[in-house]
Protein backbone atom coordinates (compact mmCIF):
# COMPACT_ATOMS: atom_id res chain seq x y z
CA UNK A 1 0.00 0.00 0.00
CA UNK A 2 2.41 2.88 1.11
CA UNK A 3 6.03 3.14 -0.05
CA UNK A 4 8.33 3.20 2.65
CA UNK A 5 9.15 6.81 2.65
CA UNK A 6 5.36 7.23 2.82
CA UNK A 7 5.54 4.88 6.17
CA UNK A 8 8.81 7.41 7.11
CA UNK A 9 6.69 10.72 6.04
CA UNK A 10 3.63 9.51 7.98
CA UNK A 11 5.95 8.64 11.04
CA UNK A 12 7.68 12.24 11.33
CA UNK A 13 4.59 13.34 11.25
CA UNK A 14 3.15 11.71 14.18
CA UNK A 15 6.68 12.51 16.19
CA UNK A 16 6.33 16.34 15.70
CA UNK A 17 2.93 16.17 16.44
CA UNK A 18 3.44 14.15 19.61
CA UNK A 19 6.38 16.64 20.64
CA UNK A 20 3.79 19.51 19.93
CA UNK A 21 1.18 18.07 22.22
CA UNK A 22 3.69 17.37 24.88
CA UNK A 23 4.71 20.55 24.99
CA UNK A 24 1.60 22.33 24.81
CA UNK A 25 -0.58 20.10 27.31
CA UNK A 26 0.66 22.19 30.13
CA UNK A 27 1.04 25.14 28.26
CA UNK A 28 -2.67 25.08 27.15
CA UNK A 29 -4.04 24.22 30.44
CA UNK A 30 -2.45 26.94 32.51
CA UNK A 31 -3.75 29.32 30.30
CA UNK A 32 -7.25 27.93 29.83
CA UNK A 33 -7.22 27.87 33.47
CA UNK A 34 -6.35 31.41 34.00
CA UNK A 35 -8.76 32.64 31.32
CA UNK A 36 -11.53 30.84 32.99
CA UNK A 37 -10.86 31.45 36.39
CA UNK A 38 -8.91 34.76 36.42
CA UNK A 39 -9.76 38.21 35.59
CA UNK A 40 -6.84 40.91 35.68
CA UNK A 41 -5.46 43.79 33.82
CA UNK A 42 -4.51 42.86 30.61
CA UNK A 43 -6.84 40.04 30.24
CA UNK A 44 -8.49 40.70 27.22
CA UNK A 45 -4.89 41.30 25.69
CA UNK A 46 -4.05 37.67 26.29
CA UNK A 47 -7.16 36.06 25.62
CA UNK A 48 -6.67 37.73 21.88
CA UNK A 49 -2.48 36.97 21.58
CA UNK A 50 -4.05 33.21 22.16
CA UNK A 51 -6.05 33.40 19.48
CA UNK A 52 -3.91 34.91 17.29
CA UNK A 53 -2.73 31.84 15.39
CA UNK A 54 -6.36 31.49 14.56
CA UNK A 55 -7.46 34.10 12.59
CA UNK A 56 -3.49 35.14 11.61
CA UNK A 57 -2.53 34.01 8.03
CA UNK A 58 -0.18 31.03 9.34
CA UNK A 59 2.30 32.33 6.50
CA UNK A 60 2.80 35.32 8.99
CA UNK A 61 2.71 32.90 12.49
CA UNK A 62 6.03 31.03 10.75
CA UNK A 63 7.53 34.15 9.95
CA UNK A 64 7.57 35.59 13.06
CA UNK A 65 8.57 32.25 14.76
CA UNK A 66 11.21 32.98 12.09
CA UNK A 67 12.01 36.24 13.63
CA UNK A 68 11.76 34.90 17.43
CA UNK A 69 13.78 31.74 16.81
CA UNK A 70 16.12 33.01 13.84
CA UNK A 71 19.80 33.02 14.75
CA UNK A 72 19.28 36.79 15.42
CA UNK A 73 15.91 36.37 17.45
CA UNK A 74 15.59 36.48 20.94
CA UNK A 75 14.55 33.29 21.68
CA UNK A 76 16.81 31.77 19.12
CA UNK A 77 19.99 33.24 20.70
CA UNK A 78 18.43 31.85 24.08
CA UNK A 79 18.57 28.71 22.80
CA UNK A 80 21.95 29.01 20.71
CA UNK A 81 23.97 29.35 24.61
CA UNK A 82 22.10 25.94 25.24
CA UNK A 83 23.66 24.98 22.28
CA UNK A 84 20.00 24.08 20.42
CA UNK A 85 18.63 25.21 17.10
CA UNK A 86 15.04 24.50 15.99
CA UNK A 87 15.82 26.19 12.54
CA UNK A 88 15.24 23.62 10.13
CA UNK A 89 14.75 20.46 12.55
CA UNK A 90 11.64 18.78 13.19
CA UNK A 91 11.65 20.25 16.47
CA UNK A 92 10.95 23.70 14.63
CA UNK A 93 8.41 21.80 12.77
CA UNK A 94 7.11 20.65 16.01
CA UNK A 95 7.36 24.24 17.68
CA UNK A 96 5.47 25.74 14.68
CA UNK A 97 2.38 23.33 14.94
CA UNK A 98 2.30 23.69 18.78
CA UNK A 99 1.58 27.55 18.27
CA UNK A 100 -1.03 27.03 15.62
CA UNK A 101 -2.59 23.89 17.71
CA UNK A 102 -2.68 26.14 20.99
CA UNK A 103 -5.79 28.38 20.48
CA UNK A 104 -7.67 25.29 19.64
CA UNK A 105 -6.53 23.59 22.79
CA UNK A 106 -7.05 26.41 24.89
CA UNK A 107 -10.97 26.95 23.50
CA UNK A 108 -12.18 23.69 24.47
CA UNK A 109 -10.00 23.20 27.53
CA UNK A 110 -11.29 26.48 28.84
CA UNK A 111 -15.13 25.84 28.02
CA UNK A 112 -14.51 22.23 30.18
CA UNK A 113 -12.90 24.37 33.30
CA UNK A 114 -15.35 27.19 33.01
CA UNK A 115 -17.86 24.33 33.61
CA UNK A 116 -16.57 23.43 36.75
CA UNK A 117 -19.18 24.12 39.56
CA UNK A 118 -16.91 25.96 42.02
CA UNK A 119 -18.99 25.61 44.71
CA UNK A 120 -18.00 21.76 44.26
CA UNK A 121 -14.54 23.10 45.04
CA UNK A 122 -15.96 24.81 47.85
CA UNK A 123 -17.17 21.56 49.18
CA UNK A 124 -13.93 20.37 48.70
CA UNK A 125 -12.22 22.70 50.64
CA UNK A 126 -14.47 23.11 53.97
CA UNK A 127 -13.87 18.72 54.09
CA UNK A 128 -10.83 19.51 54.21
CA UNK A 129 -8.75 20.25 50.94
CA UNK A 130 -6.22 22.44 50.63
CA UNK A 131 -6.51 24.22 47.43
CA UNK A 132 -4.55 22.15 45.40
CA UNK A 133 -5.55 18.97 46.72
CA UNK A 134 -9.59 20.54 45.41
CA UNK A 135 -8.38 21.41 42.52
CA UNK A 136 -6.91 17.77 41.36
CA UNK A 137 -9.49 15.91 43.02
CA UNK A 138 -12.46 18.17 41.69
CA UNK A 139 -11.47 20.28 39.20
CA UNK A 140 -8.94 18.22 37.25
CA UNK A 141 -11.30 15.01 37.58
CA UNK A 142 -14.47 17.53 36.24
CA UNK A 143 -12.83 19.18 33.51
CA UNK A 144 -10.64 15.98 32.52
CA UNK A 145 -13.16 15.27 29.23
CA UNK A 146 -12.33 18.36 28.14
CA UNK A 147 -8.81 18.27 28.27
CA UNK A 148 -8.61 15.06 26.85
CA UNK A 149 -10.66 16.77 23.48
CA UNK A 150 -9.18 19.73 23.62
CA UNK A 151 -5.64 17.38 23.29
CA UNK A 152 -7.02 15.52 20.56
CA UNK A 153 -8.43 18.86 18.68
CA UNK A 154 -5.40 19.75 18.79
CA UNK A 155 -3.05 17.01 17.55
CA UNK A 156 -5.52 16.84 14.37
CA UNK A 157 -4.52 20.32 13.57
CA UNK A 158 -0.77 19.62 14.42
CA UNK A 159 -0.75 17.12 11.87
CA UNK A 160 -2.70 18.83 9.26
CA UNK A 161 -0.59 21.70 9.79
CA UNK A 162 0.73 23.46 6.48
CA UNK A 163 1.30 27.26 6.17
CA UNK A 164 3.71 28.04 9.40
CA UNK A 165 5.88 25.09 9.37
CA UNK A 166 6.88 25.95 5.65
CA UNK A 167 7.08 29.33 6.41
CA UNK A 168 9.25 28.73 9.42
CA UNK A 169 11.65 25.17 8.80
CA UNK A 170 10.60 24.65 5.17
CA UNK A 171 10.23 21.31 3.58
CA UNK A 172 13.13 18.98 3.75
CA UNK A 173 12.63 14.95 3.46
CA UNK A 174 12.81 13.31 6.61
CA UNK A 175 13.42 16.16 8.64
CA UNK A 176 10.62 18.66 8.57
CA UNK A 177 8.65 17.52 5.81
CA UNK A 178 5.26 16.27 7.25
CA UNK A 179 2.36 14.91 5.88
CA UNK A 180 0.57 18.09 4.25
CA UNK A 181 3.95 19.47 2.72
CA UNK A 182 5.05 15.60 1.30
CA UNK A 183 1.31 16.03 0.03
CA UNK A 184 2.02 19.97 -1.84
CA UNK A 185 5.56 18.71 -2.73
CA UNK A 186 4.14 15.57 -4.41
CA UNK A 187 1.50 17.65 -6.25
CA UNK A 188 4.49 19.80 -7.66
CA UNK A 189 5.93 16.51 -9.02
CA UNK A 190 4.98 15.31 -12.15
CA UNK A 191 3.23 11.51 -11.73
CA UNK A 192 2.99 11.95 -8.05
CA UNK A 193 -0.50 11.80 -8.32
CA UNK A 194 -0.85 8.09 -6.90
CA UNK A 195 1.13 9.27 -3.82
CA UNK A 196 -0.78 12.57 -3.26
CA UNK A 197 -3.92 9.80 -3.60
CA UNK A 198 -2.39 7.80 -0.48
CA UNK A 199 -1.34 9.82 1.46
CA UNK A 200 -4.58 12.55 1.40
CA UNK A 201 -6.65 8.87 2.26
CA UNK A 202 -4.16 8.68 5.42
CA UNK A 203 -4.77 12.79 6.35
CA UNK A 204 -8.62 11.73 5.76
CA UNK A 205 -8.58 8.98 8.38
CA UNK A 206 -5.82 10.15 10.64
CA UNK A 207 -8.46 13.46 10.82
CA UNK A 208 -11.28 11.84 11.21
CA UNK A 209 -10.56 9.24 13.82
CA UNK A 210 -9.54 12.65 15.60
CA UNK A 211 -12.70 14.19 15.11
CA UNK A 212 -14.68 10.86 16.56
CA UNK A 213 -12.45 10.74 19.16
CA UNK A 214 -12.76 14.00 20.72
CA UNK A 215 -16.73 14.08 19.98
CA UNK A 216 -16.76 10.82 22.07
CA UNK A 217 -14.42 12.10 24.97
CA UNK A 218 -17.61 14.98 25.48
CA UNK A 219 -20.01 12.91 25.42
CA UNK A 220 -18.81 10.64 27.92
CA UNK A 221 -17.68 13.52 29.75
CA UNK A 222 -21.45 14.89 29.97
CA UNK A 223 -22.79 11.97 31.39
CA UNK A 224 -20.20 12.39 34.20
CA UNK A 225 -20.59 16.01 35.05
CA UNK A 226 -24.77 15.46 35.02
CA UNK A 227 -24.99 17.04 38.58
CA UNK A 228 -27.30 15.98 41.38
CA UNK A 229 -30.83 18.32 41.55
CA UNK B 1 -17.85 34.56 76.04
CA UNK B 2 -15.68 31.82 75.94
CA UNK B 3 -18.47 29.52 77.21
CA UNK B 4 -20.66 30.07 73.97
CA UNK B 5 -20.50 27.58 71.10
CA UNK B 6 -20.60 29.80 68.75
CA UNK B 7 -19.57 33.74 68.73
CA UNK B 8 -20.28 35.69 65.74
CA UNK B 9 -19.75 39.71 64.70
CA UNK B 10 -19.58 40.20 60.71
CA UNK B 11 -20.44 42.82 58.36
CA UNK B 12 -19.92 42.61 54.51
CA UNK B 13 -20.63 44.51 51.67
CA UNK B 14 -21.75 42.54 48.70
CA UNK B 15 -22.80 44.40 45.89
CA UNK B 16 -25.24 47.37 47.19
CA UNK B 17 -26.60 44.97 50.52
CA UNK B 18 -24.83 44.81 53.75
CA UNK B 19 -25.05 41.88 55.27
CA UNK B 20 -24.84 42.22 59.32
CA UNK B 21 -24.58 39.72 62.03
CA UNK B 22 -23.49 39.33 65.68
CA UNK B 23 -24.97 36.85 67.71
CA UNK B 24 -23.87 34.30 70.16
CA UNK B 25 -24.91 30.84 70.70
CA UNK B 26 -24.77 27.97 73.40
CA UNK B 27 -24.05 24.41 72.88
CA UNK B 28 -26.94 22.25 71.62
CA UNK B 29 -28.94 23.44 68.51
CA UNK B 30 -29.17 27.12 67.12
CA UNK B 31 -31.58 28.62 64.70
CA UNK B 32 -30.92 31.24 62.85
CA UNK B 33 -34.13 32.22 60.76
CA UNK B 34 -35.02 35.26 58.81
CA UNK B 35 -36.80 35.87 55.30
CA UNK B 36 -34.91 34.36 52.31
CA UNK B 37 -32.70 36.73 50.59
CA UNK B 38 -31.50 38.04 54.26
CA UNK B 39 -27.74 36.98 54.51
CA UNK B 40 -28.46 33.28 56.41
CA UNK B 41 -26.49 31.14 54.12
CA UNK B 42 -24.17 34.24 53.52
CA UNK B 43 -23.39 34.23 57.46
CA UNK B 44 -23.05 30.11 57.16
CA UNK B 45 -20.36 30.80 54.16
CA UNK B 46 -18.24 33.56 55.98
CA UNK B 47 -17.97 31.13 58.81
CA UNK B 48 -17.32 28.26 56.66
CA UNK B 49 -14.72 30.24 55.26
CA UNK B 50 -15.67 30.43 51.57
CA UNK B 51 -16.63 33.87 52.09
CA UNK B 52 -14.39 36.87 54.31
CA UNK B 53 -15.96 39.53 55.69
CA UNK B 54 -15.31 43.13 55.59
CA UNK B 55 -14.75 43.43 59.31
CA UNK B 56 -15.49 41.15 61.94
CA UNK B 57 -13.92 38.20 65.04
CA UNK B 58 -16.01 34.80 64.16
CA UNK B 59 -15.15 32.38 67.39
CA UNK B 60 -16.81 28.57 67.25
CA UNK B 61 -15.70 26.57 70.95
CA UNK B 62 -13.33 28.91 71.52
CA UNK B 63 -11.43 28.62 68.74
CA UNK B 64 -10.83 32.32 66.67
CA UNK B 65 -11.46 31.25 62.86
CA UNK B 66 -11.55 34.63 61.65
CA UNK B 67 -10.47 38.20 63.58
CA UNK B 68 -10.00 41.26 61.09
CA UNK B 69 -8.32 43.05 63.83
CA UNK B 70 -5.83 40.27 64.53
CA UNK B 71 -5.82 39.72 61.17
CA UNK B 72 -6.70 36.04 61.49
CA UNK B 73 -8.43 33.85 58.70
CA UNK B 74 -8.32 30.59 58.96
CA UNK B 75 -8.72 28.53 55.41
CA UNK B 76 -11.79 26.76 54.96
CA UNK B 77 -9.67 23.49 55.65
CA UNK B 78 -8.22 24.60 58.41
CA UNK B 79 -11.75 24.81 60.19
CA UNK B 80 -13.22 21.77 61.44
CA UNK B 81 -15.94 22.70 60.20
CA UNK B 82 -19.37 20.25 59.16
CA UNK B 83 -21.46 21.94 56.23
CA UNK B 84 -24.36 20.69 54.97
CA UNK B 85 -25.22 22.62 52.11
CA UNK B 86 -28.43 23.32 50.98
CA UNK B 87 -27.85 22.36 47.16
CA UNK B 88 -26.05 19.47 48.83
CA UNK B 89 -22.54 19.44 46.38
CA UNK B 90 -22.20 15.75 46.21
CA UNK B 91 -18.98 15.49 43.86
CA UNK B 92 -20.81 13.72 40.75
CA UNK B 93 -17.60 12.22 39.64
CA UNK B 94 -17.46 9.76 42.60
CA UNK B 95 -19.45 7.22 44.11
CA UNK B 96 -21.23 7.82 47.90
CA UNK B 97 -19.01 5.51 49.45
CA UNK B 98 -16.03 8.17 47.91
CA UNK B 99 -18.34 11.21 48.83
CA UNK B 100 -18.23 9.84 52.50
CA UNK B 101 -14.83 8.89 52.49
CA UNK B 102 -13.72 12.28 51.16
CA UNK B 103 -13.16 14.50 54.15
CA UNK B 104 -12.68 11.42 56.43
CA UNK B 105 -9.97 10.25 54.65
CA UNK B 106 -8.33 13.87 54.74
CA UNK B 107 -8.64 13.98 58.80
CA UNK B 108 -5.90 13.02 60.52
CA UNK B 109 -6.52 9.96 62.35
CA UNK B 110 -6.94 10.86 66.27
CA UNK B 111 -9.49 13.44 65.06
CA UNK B 112 -12.01 11.48 63.61
CA UNK B 113 -14.25 10.75 65.92
CA UNK B 114 -16.82 8.70 63.80
CA UNK B 115 -16.23 5.97 61.63
CA UNK B 116 -17.83 5.50 58.41
CA UNK B 117 -19.81 1.93 59.43
CA UNK B 118 -21.18 3.68 62.51
CA UNK B 119 -22.38 7.32 59.99
CA UNK B 120 -23.69 4.68 57.65
CA UNK B 121 -25.93 2.61 59.74
CA UNK B 122 -26.43 6.27 61.87
CA UNK B 123 -28.60 7.68 59.03
CA UNK B 124 -29.28 4.80 57.45
CA UNK B 125 -27.19 4.85 53.98
CA UNK B 126 -25.09 1.65 54.03
CA UNK B 127 -27.48 0.16 51.17
CA UNK B 128 -26.22 2.95 48.87
CA UNK B 129 -22.19 2.71 48.45
CA UNK B 130 -21.96 1.85 45.56
CA UNK B 131 -24.55 4.37 43.80
CA UNK B 132 -23.38 7.60 41.73
CA UNK B 133 -24.65 10.86 43.25
CA UNK B 134 -27.31 11.42 40.36
CA UNK B 135 -29.02 8.28 41.36
CA UNK B 136 -29.98 8.91 44.66
CA UNK B 137 -33.33 10.35 45.54
CA UNK B 138 -33.81 14.06 47.74
CA UNK B 139 -33.79 12.15 50.88
CA UNK B 140 -30.87 9.51 50.25
CA UNK B 141 -28.68 12.29 48.97
CA UNK B 142 -29.62 14.70 52.14
CA UNK B 143 -28.41 11.80 54.44
CA UNK B 144 -25.19 11.43 52.57
CA UNK B 145 -24.32 14.91 52.66
CA UNK B 146 -24.91 14.50 55.99
CA UNK B 147 -22.63 11.43 56.39
CA UNK B 148 -20.11 13.16 54.64
CA UNK B 149 -19.97 16.47 56.56
CA UNK B 150 -19.97 14.43 59.94
CA UNK B 151 -17.27 11.97 59.05
CA UNK B 152 -14.64 14.74 57.79
CA UNK B 153 -14.32 14.94 61.93
CA UNK B 154 -16.20 18.56 62.25
CA UNK B 155 -16.44 20.37 65.52
CA UNK B 156 -19.05 22.09 64.76
CA UNK B 157 -22.27 21.56 62.32
CA UNK B 158 -23.53 24.38 59.91
CA UNK B 159 -27.16 23.12 58.21
CA UNK B 160 -28.34 25.04 55.61
CA UNK B 161 -32.20 24.54 55.34
CA UNK B 162 -31.77 20.64 55.42
CA UNK B 163 -35.56 19.92 54.97
CA UNK B 164 -36.10 22.30 51.88
CA UNK B 165 -35.72 20.07 49.09
CA UNK B 166 -37.81 16.89 51.22
CA UNK B 167 -41.48 16.22 50.73
CA UNK B 168 -43.11 16.07 53.93
CA UNK B 169 -42.66 12.17 54.82
CA UNK B 170 -38.80 12.70 54.45
CA UNK B 171 -38.62 15.71 56.74
CA UNK B 172 -39.37 13.80 59.91
CA UNK B 173 -36.30 10.89 59.41
CA UNK B 174 -34.10 14.22 58.93
CA UNK B 175 -35.39 15.77 61.51
CA UNK B 176 -35.08 12.34 63.68
CA UNK B 177 -31.66 12.22 62.64
CA UNK B 178 -30.75 15.76 62.90
CA UNK B 179 -32.19 15.54 66.72
CA UNK B 180 -29.74 12.44 67.22
CA UNK B 181 -27.04 14.20 66.37
CA UNK B 182 -27.66 17.22 68.48
CA UNK B 183 -28.51 14.95 71.75
CA UNK B 184 -25.98 12.06 71.17
CA UNK B 185 -22.93 13.11 69.24
CA UNK B 186 -23.50 16.58 71.36
CA UNK B 187 -21.94 18.83 68.38
CA UNK B 188 -23.10 22.57 68.22
CA UNK B 189 -25.30 23.01 65.73
CA UNK B 190 -26.22 26.24 63.72
CA UNK B 191 -29.52 25.80 61.32
CA UNK B 192 -30.81 28.24 59.04
CA UNK B 193 -34.02 27.94 58.20
CA UNK B 194 -36.79 30.29 56.65
CA UNK B 195 -39.90 28.75 58.67
CA UNK B 196 -40.45 28.88 62.22
CA UNK B 197 -42.44 25.67 62.59
CA UNK B 198 -39.88 23.34 61.97
CA UNK B 199 -37.56 25.50 63.84
CA UNK B 200 -39.61 25.07 66.78
CA UNK B 201 -38.90 20.84 67.29
CA UNK B 202 -35.43 21.29 67.27
CA UNK B 203 -33.92 24.37 68.36
CA UNK B 204 -32.78 25.44 72.14
CA UNK B 205 -32.07 29.17 70.63
CA UNK B 206 -33.76 31.11 68.08
CA UNK B 207 -31.44 34.07 66.63
CA UNK B 208 -33.40 36.27 63.80
CA UNK B 209 -30.85 37.82 60.75
CA UNK B 210 -32.90 40.87 59.00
Amino acid sequence: MLTPTEWGIIWLSLKVSAAAMAVTLPVAFGLAYVLARRRFAGWLLLDAVVHLPLVLPPVVTGWLLLLAFGANGPAGRVLATLGISVMFRWTGAALASAVMALPLMVRAMRLSIEGVDRRLEGAARVLGAGRWRAFATVTLPLAMPGVLAGLVLGFARSVGEFGATITFVASIPGETQTLPLAIHDALQTPGGENEVTRLAVVAVLLSLGALLGSELLVRRGRGGVAHVL
Amino acid sequence: MSSDAFAVDVQLHRGGAKIAAAFTAPAGLTALIGRSGAGKTSVLDMIAGLLRPDIGRIVVGGTVLFDSDAGIDLPPEARACGYVFQDLRLFPHRRVRDNLLFGWRLAAPERRWMSPDTAADFLGIAHLMERWPATLSGGEAQRVAIGRALLSAPRFLLLDEPLSSLDMARRAGIIAVIARIRDELKLPILYVSHENAEVEQLAGTVITVD
